[in-house]
């Protein structure tokens, strides 16, 4: 490890510093020990239980590195196995999604079921009698696969903690997100893919900085007073938390639309009297408190390392994975109660574009800021720390705050080089 | 009154040509005006059916008109910041077909190839526009534009921060 360089991170309590070398984002042995030392050890995002529906349902995605096939198998269990024949390696599924009884690796023709026991053995009787049945003819499943509350999570460390105990406090924020609908949450058809051409760890960062949005969203702040009707009359203001384990929010009011459920005059008199049926249906399942924090509260939610929830003007689930230290990978999706109307549908949609993704009014200026942070790096020898001080020794951090950050890189540091946080 | 005579392909291709035209020079306030007052314009994400409807689905981009003239105006800003300083832009237009014509409205669609480069890089983005464009004594004016990337997402392109 190069950590005989120099600290990879310097907190100086007494002075109120907090610095992260940005060596972090450019070393390739860093990216190294980041595999060996976090994503093979930490819970990664699978995907959401919706996007399974019935028996036979799968999708392929990569996470972590590896080529994952999700299934729900005959009796409706959830499987996640390495995309990879056991015979000789070729990806057995080559789709992106569909449902399927079976599986058939189309090099020598082997065929497994979707719990991945294997089915179908072309030429069987040349090989030993019980070699159909032995482990090393089956797909192989990963080492753990755990779900709360319909994000299912995997992990390649069979030691790890459990799921629940790895989220800690970050339950309480899915939690939430999944008391929104009583008929449940789902993903919505359409995956935005894109890449940053930036470190992985920069998005983690920008995710839940509620610093930046003054300057690099001044276009869409802009655009929001431009809207009919106007805003509601609410001011941005909120708290930081840091929350154990690397994961981190931020929880502030807003004056933007939320379907769930805080109204704004664009919508019209029947959005009003729609978003005035879903609050009170929160108050009777959850009671005034909770349902007002639910309903008018935003949440930008980081869970250790890569797995971003933000419960704003729209719900958008997000991984991102490292290609290289200067190039990462991102997928972005919609989250939406299964049983919303029509119309509440269509403007939570509305309001996902016009901030969220690639295409948004906002996206684009976060992938600029991480892209130019990543060219700033080239002046590291001479330049070579970046600073998450902001508001550290208060009380209470605010939303625009550094101490989400900072429990994100104390985590970082602590399962890099085993320093505590 | 007799009905106007029928366009041709090469009418079609003056009018797509001289949209990308516009766009190539980052004339974009003259380019909406090219739209109808309800038009709209979509991008898809690329896992998405052809014809699947933003309404209930995640698309990249699904203007109405006025997010549509909020764009504009906010390409045409200096803190619009992934197109500050302005990106280098390149339209190719081929394979334009007429799809479809009455006395109102006409259908077209042409495959396209766009260029973009800022900072020494360039991104490709490639794919078929499908226009639906309507048809009065003033000429044509778009009602729809969609926008079908044929790239796997924007993995290569990393965002979409023009009119491509």
């Amino acid at each position: 490890m190069p950590h005989d360089i120099g600290p990879a991170v310097k907190i100086d309590e007494a002075r109120a510093t907090f610095s992260v070398a940005r060596r972090n984002f450019v070393d390739p042995g860093i990216l190294q020990a980041e595999h060996d030392r976090i994503f093979n050890h930490c819970w990664l995002y699978l995907g959401h239980e919706s996007e399974l529906p019935g028996p036979g349902a799968f999708l392929t995605r990569a996470v972590g590195g590896r080529d994952l096939l999700f299934t729900r198998d005959s009796q409706g269990r959830l499987n996640a196995m390495l995309n990879a024949c056991p015979h000789r390696g070729a990806r057995v599924c080559r789709e992106r999604a569909g449902v399927a009884k079976i599986f058939q690796c189309f090099y020598h023709g082997w065929v497994f079921g979707a719990d991945g026991a294997l089915r179908g053995l072309p030429g069987a009787g040349a090989y030993q009698p019980d070699f159909a049945q032995r482990p090393q003819a089956q797909l192989t499943h990963v080492p753990r696969l755990e779900s709360f509350r319909g994000f299912v999570f995997v992990n390649f460390d069979k030691d790890a903690v459990s799921l629940a105990d790895y989220l800690g406090n970050a339950r309480e924020y899915l939690e939430l997100v999944a008391d929104q609908s009583q008929a449940g949450m789902g993903i919505v058809g359409g995956t935005q893919e894109y890449a940053i051409r930036a470190n992985w760890k920069l998005l983690a960062e920008n995710s839940f900085d509620g610093y930046h949005a003054a300057t690099n969203h001044a276009t869409y702040l802009d655009y929001l007073k431009s809207t009919t009707g106007g805003l509601a009359p609410i001011a941005l203001c909120g708290t930081g938390r840091a929350l154990g384990n690397g994961h981190g929010v931020v929880e502030y009011k807003a004056p933007w639309g939320r379907p769930i459920a805080q109204w704004i005059p664009a919508w019209g008199d029947e959005g009003k009297a729609r978003v005035e049926a879903i609050y009170q249906n929160l108050v009777e399942r959850h009671g005034p408190a909770r349902a007002e924090r639910i309903a008018h509260s935003n949440r930008n939610l980081v869970i250790f390392p890569n797995l971003v929830i933000n419960d704003i003007m729209a719900v958008t689930v997000r991984t991102f994975y490292p290609k290289t230290p200067e190039l990462m990978t991102v997928n972005g999706w919609a989250l939406a109660p299964r049983d919303e109307h029509a119309d509440d549908r269509q403007a939570r949609l509305h309001n996902f574009l016009e901030f969220l993704g690639p295409g948004g009014f906002a996206t684009p200026d976060d992938i600029e800021a991480l892209e130019q942070c990543q060219a700033g790096f080239s002046n590291m020898r001479e330049a070579p720390w970046n600073d998450i001080s902001r508001g550290m020794g208060r009380e209470s951090p605010a939303y625009d705050d550094e101490a989400q950050t900072r429990s994100f890189w104390s985590e970082w540091n602590r399962r890099l080089f085993g320093e505590p946080a | 009154m007799n009905p106007p005579p029928a366009l041709t392909r090469s009418d079609i291709e003056d009018f797509l040509f001289a949209e990308a035209d516009l766009l190539n020079n980052w004339r974009l306030p003259e380019w909406l005006a090219l739209f109808t007052d309800d038009a709209v314009y979509y991008v898809p994400s690329t896992d998405l059916a052809p014809m699947a409807s933003p309404q209930d689905n995640l698309f990249y981009i699904a203007d109405d008109h006025f997010r549509l003239s909020e764009r504009v105006k906010r390409l045409m800003k200096r803190s619009a910041h992934v197109e500050f300083p302005r990106s280098k832009t390149m339209r190719l237009l081929s394979n334009v077909r007429l799809l479809a014509q009455d006395a109102a409205s006409l259908s077209a669609s042409a495959a396209f190839i766009t260029y973009r480069t800022k900072d020494a890089v360039t991104d490709t983005y490639f794919g078929t526009h499908y226009y639906q464009l309507a048809r009065d004594a003033a000429g044509l004016k778009i009602r729809e534009k969609r926008s079908m990337l044929a790239s796997d997402g924007l993995r290569a392109q990393c965002r979409i921060s023009i009119i491509i």
